[in-house]
């Protein structure tokens, strides 16, 4: 290797998490790298502690973890390039995740890159909140981008996510213009989004969208209860029942109405 | 390019009807073996060996009973009742004398025995004393041998009280000139035999031990003939009767002759496997690429429209519920090593032919299908791995192994090859490799390969060198002295190995000795026949008829002794976190748990260890000596420093540990397998062949970790120990891949007795296609990596532990226990908590 263009490979970024064998998030067998720091503050988030971009302490049974490391491109990539037997063999890569990685949108980019130039497939899982400016960054050295289409009425988003939409769904507009492949992503969850009507109009704006052919529903789990608690932070969504199976496939048939592919989970 | 008949056929009702008559009743022990045996030995004193056990095999055959269980098509049963035994004390018989009055209550494995039949074999082991393949090992066996066994070191057990068995005999052969022809070839042979050379008497009673023993089992078939024709003669209803006489016409013919057609070939496979069964009492008498020896027979009909796909199906089907219709009664110590029943007959689909083509064919699905539909620990199921496996037959098994049932279990072609070319096979023999028992390779009808012939706890020699070769008080192993004087790893290390190097050396020792009992006193002419080039040489496979000769005893605990010597490498040595007499002290108390509650128990065991050796040299120890010698133990090894040991375990416990992808560590497990690996493949065999390593247990590494004290690698005293090569339990927390990357690197290729690695996955890491293919990606990616075998159990926690509370409603549910499949609700307490506790994978 030449010593030549390869700082990127020295950027560094703040993640708190990299998890190998990951089989819901993108095509195949994938690493997802977690990047700390998200703009949006969902009530539902399974991943409360990436929200803050400060190093925390989170309790996990009984003993306080230190959450968030600050590493470099290549100390990532020497963990990611472990299993790239596994995504030959099965069609997945990396997949950032987060938090949010437009939050650091040039450690981000520098990793999209580094996958790229070790032949790794990536994706990217997103809410598009961000100037498109940061999001241009990435597309270069992006495969797939898995983006969060979580409300299409602007009161509610907040509501809910502590942000508007607006710029969210202006981004999803260029980004189908510009990425190599969109798939929205709904996050379904009880008391927000997961009426029929809701559905339909994500939907609706999703198939409207250039070039997307593809939405997923990923149904609500309170898997990240347990760490609202450890961060001594309360879990607002309350005691809301999980969706049932039934009415999933009712909200794939809704989505399937405008045309659009679409699977329950990633 | 082929195409593959993948889809489902649809199940006969008959399977389940079948299936219930065999699960309904405990299995017992029935003796009219026994009896006939010892009539026939009694009467044959004055013959050779081969002889006599020919004759043995004839008086039984001849009047066993015959047994036709309802709704059958496939018949032939060694016992009148269903999932029963019979029992072998030319063997050993003294173990199940002890245990007549707990065999039936025991928590692994109980079979019902009446008192009539305890009566009839006390009476037939009178015959027996002293005559055994166990009592002529004993007195082989060197006394330093002895006392590692008696320490636990190695145990060589299977092979010292029951038959080899762990064979795959040419079933093609036999569907091809049936067993006519095979006494033929053993008459032409001993025309040619020259009367004046050398050992032309020993071939000749040999060969006509083979010669009776083909006339013994056409017989047989015969008496199944009449009976099924006596059944239809009574029998009111019109299709089971046409069933009957269809039966009748087929056992007429098969096995004497060759099929000639695909019900004929698969009568005359279930009788292959039955006599097998009969003429000695070992376990692993595998079937082998059954897919391949039975294709000819399948096609053809099927191209004559001979047969349907739904009766080739269901005659498959029979088959799977027959080979669940063998058992065998062991010792209540390994009945929990071999927890489940289990007789590991192993059978295999798929992978390449002699020529290196792939040899997937339409009866590979078929095998997967009986599976699906019996849902029977038996066969052990197993699949061939390599590029060339079509992604049909993947996916294929990925949904068998997504049922939960523990099957198949995965091989790689990639590895196993080169690996049994190293051992001197052809590249064609070792192309057309099935796999025996749990993991171990070889060439089918060629090999006797005594696989499974120890197992050898790679912990207990570190816990000698912590005693400086001393164990309770009793020189074992060799003198390493003390380790507290140790100054470098490498002193340390080097120990370790003269441990492993000495131990290795007696449990060759041990081996060798029953390998000669068995040739001197149970030469098995009726398998020998099915097995080159024992008729060509005149020689029965236990006296080294067999082109290929192996032992291979294997090795467990590698993952425990990486992560020790490692934790000892860098807290002891690099780091300097506490010395090797701290740690000694630790492990001798545990590492403080439950406060040093066990000391007392550990100070009395060590006291009886020291008194024992005293009395043996001679010296008369009192009382008083005895209170004396606790007393000054006690002073040592009860209290201590419980917060020094607790801390020290700590540390240990966040020291890196193998199965997590982490390559210095990795690297270094490669490095401690070889301890073992390499100087087991310097020693030969008395039949000419070498030993060779295998890194699995059974499922005894629940029963032999309880036979191990507290080990560097923060485990706590007599819990279960790793099992193959699988990371330690819990141990591995960076997912399946990393754990699979981390095994990889251990060399596989040396190892070529098999490896063993077990992954549990949660169902939902395999939901829909998608997972389907994420799993077929995995195993795919592991072989890439040059790992050998792979297996899946795909269960949740919860099921388990319900199934604990509840064994009534989980009488049919599954599990894989190290290297072959076994009902859950019939494996001992201790080993349901070891499949609970193990790493989760969980893919969501």
């Amino acid at each position: 290797m030449n010593n030549t263009n390869h700082g990127y490979l020295n950027t560094k970024g703040r993640i708190f998490d990299i998890q190998r064998f990951s089989v819901h998030d993108g095509p195949g067998i994938r690493t997802i790298v977690f990047l700390k720091g998200c703009v949006l503050r969902c009530r539902w988030c399974c991943n409360p502690e990436s929200q803050s971009y400060d190093i925390e302490q989170m309790e996990i049974g009984g003993k306080l973890k230190t959450i968030g490391r600050d590493v470099t491109v290549a100390e990532v990539m020497e963990e990611v390039k472990k299993d790239r037997n596994y995504y030959r063999r099965s069609g997945g890569g990396m997949t950032l995740s987060g938090g949010e990685s437009l939050v650091q949108a040039d450690f981000a980019a520098a990793l999209l890159r580094a996958a790229k130039e070790a032949g790794i497939n990536t994706a990217l899982e997103s809410t598009g909140c961000a100037e498109y400016s940061r999001i241009e960054k990435l597309l270069p050295y992006l495969d797939t981008y898995l983006m969060d289409i979580k409300h299409i009425n602007g009161a509610k988003h907040k509501e809910f996510t502590g942000a508007d939409n607006r710029l969210i769904l202006e981004n999803a507009m260029k980004i189908a213009r510009d990425a190599k492949q969109l798939v929205v992503r709904v996050p379904v969850i009880p008391t927000f989004n997961d009426t029929e009507e809701e559905i339909l109009d994500i939907a609706k704006f999703a198939s409207a969208l250039p070039n997307v052919t593809r939405i997923h529903l990923l149904p609500y789990h309170r898997l990240g209860a347990d760490k609202y608690k450890g961060l001594g932070r309360p879990y607002t969504m309350g005691d809301v029942e999980l969706i049932p199976n039934e009415k999933m496939e009712k909200l794939k048939k809704v989505a399937e109405s405008t045309g659009l592919l679409c699977m329950i989970g990633g | 390019m082929k195409q593959f008949f993948t889809a489902d056929i649809p199940v006969s009702g008959r399977i389940e009807l079948l299936k219930d008559n065999i699960f309904k009743n405990m299995p017992q022990i029935e003796t009219d073996r026994a009896r006939l045996l010892t009539e026939s030995y009694k009467a044959t004193e004055d013959m050779p060996i081969n002889m006599r056990r020919a004759k043995a095999f004839g008086h039984i055959l001849r009047n066993i009973p015959v047994t036709i269980r309802d709704h059958e098509l496939i018949v032939g049963s060694s016992t009148v009742a269903p999932r029963s035994c019979q029992v072998f004390p030319e063997y050993s018989f003294s173990w199940l004398e002890d245990e007549f009055e707990t065999v039936a209550t025991r928590s692994a494995d109980p079979f019902y025995i009446s008192d009539e039949n305890k009566a009839a074999l006390r009476e037939i082991y009178k015959y027996w004393y002293g005559k055994t393949t166990s009592d002529l090992a004993s007195a082989y066996m060197s006394d330093e041998a002895k006392l590692a066994i008696e320490h636990n070191i190695f145990t060589p057990g299977n092979y010292y009280y029951n038959g080899i068995g762990h064979v795959t005999v040419n079933y093609g052969l036999v569907l091809k000139i049936g067993f006519k022809g095979i006494a033929d070839r053993a008459r032409l042979q001993l025309k040619e035999i020259c009367l004046g050379e050398a050992h032309a008497v020993t071939k000749r009673a040999f060969l006509q031990g083979v010669i009776e023993s083909m006339e013994a089992a056409i017989d047989f078939a015969k008496r199944y003939s009449a009976k099924a024709a006596e059944l239809a003669k009574s029998c009111s209803d019109p299709k089971r009767k046409s069933e009957l006489e269809k039966i009748s016409e087929i056992c007429s013919r098969v096995p004497e002759n060759g099929a000639t057609g695909f019900y004929e070939a698969c009568q005359s496979f279930w009788f292959v496997q039955l006599l097998l069964q009969t003429e000695s009492s070992g376990h692993s008498i595998s079937p082998g690429r059954f897919d391949q020896y039975m294709y000819p027979y399948f096609k053809a009909d099927l191209d004559k429209g001979a047969i349907t796909r739904e009766f080739a199906q269901e005659l498959i089907d029979c088959i799977w519920i027959k080979l669940n219709d063998l058992n065998k009664v062991r010792d209540a110590a390994s009945a929990e090593g071999f927890a489940g029943y289990s007789m590991f007959q192993n059978l295999i689909c798929g992978g390449q032919d002699s020529s290196g083509i792939d040899a997937t064919n339409d009866l590979s699905f078929m095998c997967i299908n009986a599976s699906m539909h019996t849902m029977l620990p038996q066969p052990s199921l197993s699949v061939r791995v390599w590029n060339g496996s079509p992604h049909e037959l993947l996916m294929k098994c990925a949904e068998l192994t997504r049922t939960g049932i523990g099957l198949p279990a995965y091989y790689n072609d990639e590895v196993i090859i080169p690996a049994l070319i190293n051992r001197g096979l052809t590249m064609e023999d070792a192309r057309d490799y099935n796999i025996i028992g749990c993991v171990e390779p070889q060439k089918s009808g060629k090999t006797d390969g005594w696989h499974d012939a120890a197992f050898f706890n790679m912990c207990r020699p570190l816990e000698l060198v912590f005693g400086g070769g001393y164990d309770n008080g009793v020189l074992v192993g060799v003198e390493t002295g003390d380790v507290s004087k140790m100054t470098t790893f490498d002193e340390f290390y080097n120990a370790y190995k003269k441990q492993m190097e000495y131990m290795i050396a007696l449990m060759v020792n041990a081996d060798n000795a029953i390998d000669m009992a068995h040739a001197e006193r149970c030469p098995l002419p009726f398998q020998s026949s099915m097995v080159d080039d024992c008729i060509k040489r005149g020689k029965s496979l236990q006296e080294g008829g067999a082109v290929y000769n192996f032992t291979g005893p294997q090795g467990f605990g590698i993952a425990n002794m990486a992560d020790a010597l490692y934790a000892i490498k860098k807290l002891v040595f690099e780091e300097e976190k506490f010395t090797l007499a701290e740690l000694k002290e630790a492990l001798e108390h545990n590492f403080g748990k439950d406060g040093g509650a066990n000391d007392t128990e550990r100070a009395k065991n060590i006291t009886l260890g020291v008194v024992k050796a005293m009395a043996e040299k001679g010296i008369n120890v009192s009382e008083a000596d005895i209170a004396s010698i606790f007393s000054q133990v006690s002073g040592v090894q009860t209290g201590g420093n419980t917060a020094r040991y607790q801390q020290i375990k700590e540390l240990i416990d966040e020291a890196p540990k193998y199965g997590n992808d982490i390559e210095e560590v990795d690297l270094f497990a490669r490095d401690v397998a070889y301890t073992y690996t390499k100087p087991v493949e310097k020693y030969k065999n008395p039949r000419g062949g070498q030993y060779q390593a295998g890194l699995y247990p059974v499922s005894a590494n629940v029963p032999l970790g309880a036979q191990t004290g507290a080990t560097p690698d923060g485990r706590y005293a007599f819990t279960p120990v790793a099992d193959g090569v699988s990371p330690s339990a819990g141990k591995d927390v960076n997912g399946p891949t990393a754990s699979a990357n981390s095994v990889a690197k251990l060399d596989h290729y040396i190892a070529s007795n098999g490896t063993l690695f077990n992954m549990k996955f949660h169902p939902s890491a395999l939901q829909g296609t998608t997972g389907l293919e994420s799993f077929v990606a995995l195993v795919r990616s592991y072989f890439d990596q040059k790992g050998s075998h792979v297996q899946f159990n795909v269960v949740s926690r919860e099921t388990l532990i319900d199934a604990q509370k509840h064994p009534e409603n989980y009488k049919g549910l599954c599990v894989r226990v190290a290297g072959y499949s076994a009902l859950f609700v019939t494996l001992s307490k201790s080993l349901q908590d070891d499949i609970i506790s193990r790493t989760e994978q969980l893919g969501f």
